[in-house]
């Protein structure tokens, strides 16, 4: 963990390198808007030593019935606490009011974690506003975003993937955490609120993870900089998991566990990333042939990406093994970052998408809704459909994203597959060479 | 069954052609290939029929001219079968040697392969073979005939390849159409390495693989016996296809130009060099770029040729394989097919020559040829099996034997 403490622009001058060598790591929490307080509300109360929690709400009567000490209500004058309706530019600007509380907050820690629930107001506004500032005053910014369900289609997608996009560029990493994938984990049975605690289960095994990744010095180590490369660009799929097993047989226990986590789809997902960080922890009994055959299980998920592996050996954790793994994949190109005033000073999310070539195509899980225009515009468009009536449907078709192959002599047959590809399209246009 | 048991027929059902091979079986008790018939095929994709009645149409033909050429009558054939359904996998039996004195007897070889044939497989598919391997004897390994030997414990190897029980039927129900017998099912690659390996390289470690239209087949024996068998279903057609598609030709012209300009390897040489295709037919005439075509068929062939290093390294046999690989299939006949395979298993590579085999100069020198001369062998060893009284003719009951009942 050298790396990142003396990167750290705030260090103050006359810090000698010992003074940095000894330094412990200050880690503060802050979670944003409704999902991100009751994410960190429910994470402070799980064992969480040495580690600050915020919470901030627009949302006073929200924000009250929390039994955290620490609690601000943002942008009292604005919105005279009591939320921003769902409206992210009341959420950004609100934090933007209280950008030197927060900017006070920030002073001196080394990694923040922002938990957010994007679609909203508040979390989807100020989350990108708390980023910039935290980076501003030195610290390093890792934000986990919770994405909405499927069901909340239109405009909370929307936002949501606005939002995201303003996250990514503010904050130093980005991990996604789309609700839906929580639907697989329940049965018919499983109550509101214990898909909530599921969900918020799954987070705190993942900030524990990425807390212990990031404090422990391990054997094999990793760094906020390795850390940083995985995520960095492609947040678009970052994912992540963590497993716990003991026992005798807890290598191969684990590994069923890791295919099984929702948030890797079955191990699909290890599959289409190109990036994979697996941070091993285990007691002093940790064996080599176990972290072999992990190990060697998780490259074989995942063969087309770049897997950085890291073990730490701690005292607590003997009798069982715990991994937790990042991965992310570049499936979009990477949009060209925004410098973070820019991104403060941006259009409200929801007007952006008037402009398709200020932004790139949005992740395909979140499916922006047709764009609003206005009636002039619209009886443009319409008057260039020549001949056609005016159809009920205001929305307009939307493109496949997909190019599709044919796939000539074979479009009939049964298609050969290995490995996930499918073998009947020409070997030249799957791997991308260029033709000319 | 055979009139004249002297006379065996390998009949190949592939995607691109229909080929016929008639042997016989000389005084010498040596195998003589008299006749080939073959005709183009047009019922068959990915070496599995998909319109039954053209298929049928084109065995007749094929079977027509090997009558001819052969000047025999041919009643009943050994065939040949491929396709994407088809797995090879080896399995282990144990069997305790219960008798008060441990001597090993025929019985309880039959009971151990009966222990390893007893696998887990999806209940629409029928085994095709169960080939032994070696046995081992308590702690002694590397046993071919344990009758006799003393021991407590008696395990044994069996290769095992199976395939869809229905598809299977689809081609022996085409063959039947015609009223002729079907001998015995016989997979494809197993008949291309009978047909190309000597004794000697099957000792060593060989690789064989059949790059046909629409399959590619391959086998590994090692120590003299067979350890992995696979089917790939990517082929020659997907060469023609790749081309049609990537240089915007009609199926049939990228099958022309497969044939004539493609190769295995991207040489720097033939960078700026086109090809001028002369408009006939209503086709317009066009310019092909020559490094285009061989960035295509390379990349497909490089990537097949991985996919089957990939699989048989990581079953640990790609260090077994001293003799080399052996390349046969109408694929072979690709430019530089060789130098890519000695690139990609970092082994000597060569093209197939059907051996210890006499007859039809033409028909042994063909690399196409070699499955349809390989079921002809295996038929031979068969009917040699069968005189002798059956060595072990019991446990191998294969699909066929089943259908004729």
């Amino acid at each position: 963990m050298t790396t990142p403490i003396a990167s750290i622009p705030a260090a103050p001058a006359d810090k000698t390198d010992e003074a940095v060598l000894k330094k412990k790591l200050c880690i503060k929490v802050c979670g944003v808007g409704g999902a991100g307080c009751n994410a960190a509300g429910y994470i402070a109360q799980t064992k969480f030593d040495s580690v600050d929690f915020l919470l901030l709400n627009t949302d006073a009567q929200a924000l009250a019935a929390s039994p955290l000490p620490h609690k601000w209500v943002l942008g009292r004058q604005r919105t005279r606490g009591l939320g921003t309706g769902g409206d992210p530019e009341v959420g950004r600007a609100a934090a933007e009011d209280d950008a030197a509380r927060l900017a006070a907050f920030c002073a001196g820690a080394d990694i923040l974690f922002i938990l957010a629930g994007l679609g909203g107001g508040t979390g989807t506004g100020a989350a990108p506003v708390l980023a910039r500032v935290a980076r501003e005053s030195g610290a390093l910014v890792l934000a986990l975003a919770i994405l909405p369900f499927d069901f909340e289609r239109g405009r909370r997608h929307a936002q949501a993937a606005a939002g995201l996009q303003q996250l990514k560029a503010a904050a130093d990493a980005v991990i996604c955490l789309p609700n839906q994938k929580l639907c697989k984990l329940l049965d018919e049975k499983t109550s509101m609120p214990e898909t909530i605690q599921i969900g918020h289960n799954l987070m705190a095994d993942g900030l524990r993870g990425i807390c212990r990744l990031l404090t422990q010095t391990g054997l094999i180590n990793l760094d906020f900089a390795d850390l940083c490369s995985v995520t960095r660009g492609r947040h678009v799929a970052s994912s992540f998991a963590t497993a716990e097993a003991g026992g005798e047989k807890r290598a191969e226990q684990i590994l069923e566990k890791l295919l099984a986590h929702p948030l890797l789809d079955g191990g699909q997902l290890l599959n289409e990333s190109d990036a994979v960080l697996v941070s091993l922890a285990g007691g002093p009994d940790l064996t080599m042939s176990e972290v072999n055959k992990i190990m060697e299980a998780v490259q074989r998920q995942c063969e087309n990406s770049h897997v950085i592996f890291g073990a730490v050996i701690d005292e607590a954790f003997t009798g069982r093994v715990s991994v937790t793994l990042i991965a992310s994949s570049r499936r979009l190109a990477e949009p060209p970052p925004l410098p973070a005033e820019d991104v403060a000073k941006a259009d409200a999310p929801a007007l952006q998408f008037l402009d398709p070539s200020a932004t790139p195509r949005p992740p395909s899980r979140v499916v922006a809704p047709a764009p609003e225009l206005s009636n002039e515009k619209k009886e443009q468009l319409y008057s260039r459909q020549t001949g056609q009536t005016r159809r009920k449907s205001s929305r307009l078709q939307k493109e496949l994203p997909l190019e599709i192959v044919f796939k000539g002599r074979f479009d009939k047959s049964e298609p050969t597959i290995r490995h996930g590809e499918d073998l009947d399209l020409p070997t030249y246009i799957r791997k991308g060479v260029a033709l000319n | 069954m055979f009139d004249s048991p002297s006379i065996i027929v390998g009949l190949e059902i592939g995607t691109s052609k229909i080929c016929a091979v008639v042997g016989e079986i000389n005084a010498s008790h040596a195998l003589n290939i008299i006749g080939v018939g073959q005709a183009r095929s047009r019922g068959v994709r990915k070496g599995e029929i998909a319109e039954p009645a053209l298929a049928e149409e084109d065995v007749r033909n094929a079977i027509v001219e090997a009558e001819q050429m052969a000047n025999v009558e041919i009643r009943s054939v050994y065939l040949g079968v491929t396709g994407n359904h088809i797995r090879g996998f080896s399995n282990h039996g144990v069997h305790p040697v219960v008798s008060a004195d441990r001597e090993i007897t025929d019985e309880d070889v039959q009971d151990a392969i009966k222990n390893a044939k007893a696998i887990n497989l999806p209940v629409e598919n029928s085994i095709i073979h169960a080939i032994r391997q070696h046995f081992q004897v308590d702690a002694q390994t590397g046993i071919l005939n344990p009758v006799g030997m003393f021991g407590a414990k008696l395990e044994v190897d069996v290769h095992v390849v199976h395939g869809h029980g229905n598809r299977l039927k689809n081609s022996i129900a085409v063959v039947k159409g015609l009223q002729l017998d079907v001998e015995e099912v016989v997979f494809n690659g197993l008949a291309s390495a009978l047909a190309l390996l000597s004794n000697e390289q099957k000792e060593l470690g060989s690789l064989v693989i059949d790059m046909g239209g629409g399959t590619t087949d391959y086998a590994v024996y090692s120590d003299g016996i067979i350890k992995h068998t696979g089917v790939l279903a990517v082929g020659g057609d997907h060469v023609s296809n790749d081309l049609a598609y990537g240089l915007k030709v009609p199926l049939g012209r990228a099958e022309q130009l497969k044939v004539d300009h493609a190769s295995a390897l991207l040489r720097p040489e033939i960078k700026g060099q086109t090809i001028e295709l002369p408009g006939q037919m209503g086709l317009p005439s066009k310019t092909i770029n020559l490094e285009h075509l061989h960035r295509i068929t390379s990349l497909r062939l490089e990537e097949t040729f991985e996919l089957i290093e990939r699989e048989i390294s990581y079953l640990g046999w790609l260090e077994r394989l001293r003799a080399g690989v052996f390349l046969c299939g109408g694929g072979a006949r690709i430019p530089h097919l060789q130098a890519l395979a000695e690139n990609i298993f970092q082994l000597p590579a060569f093209p197939g020559k059907t051996n210890s085999i006499s007859g039809l100069k033409s028909a042994l020198d063909q690399p196409e040829f070699a499955t349809a001369i390989g079921l002809v062998r295996f038929g031979s060893l068969q009917q040699k099996r069968k005189n002798n009284g059956g060595l072990a003719g019991g446990f191998k009951r294969t699909l066929a034997d089943m259908f004729k009942r």
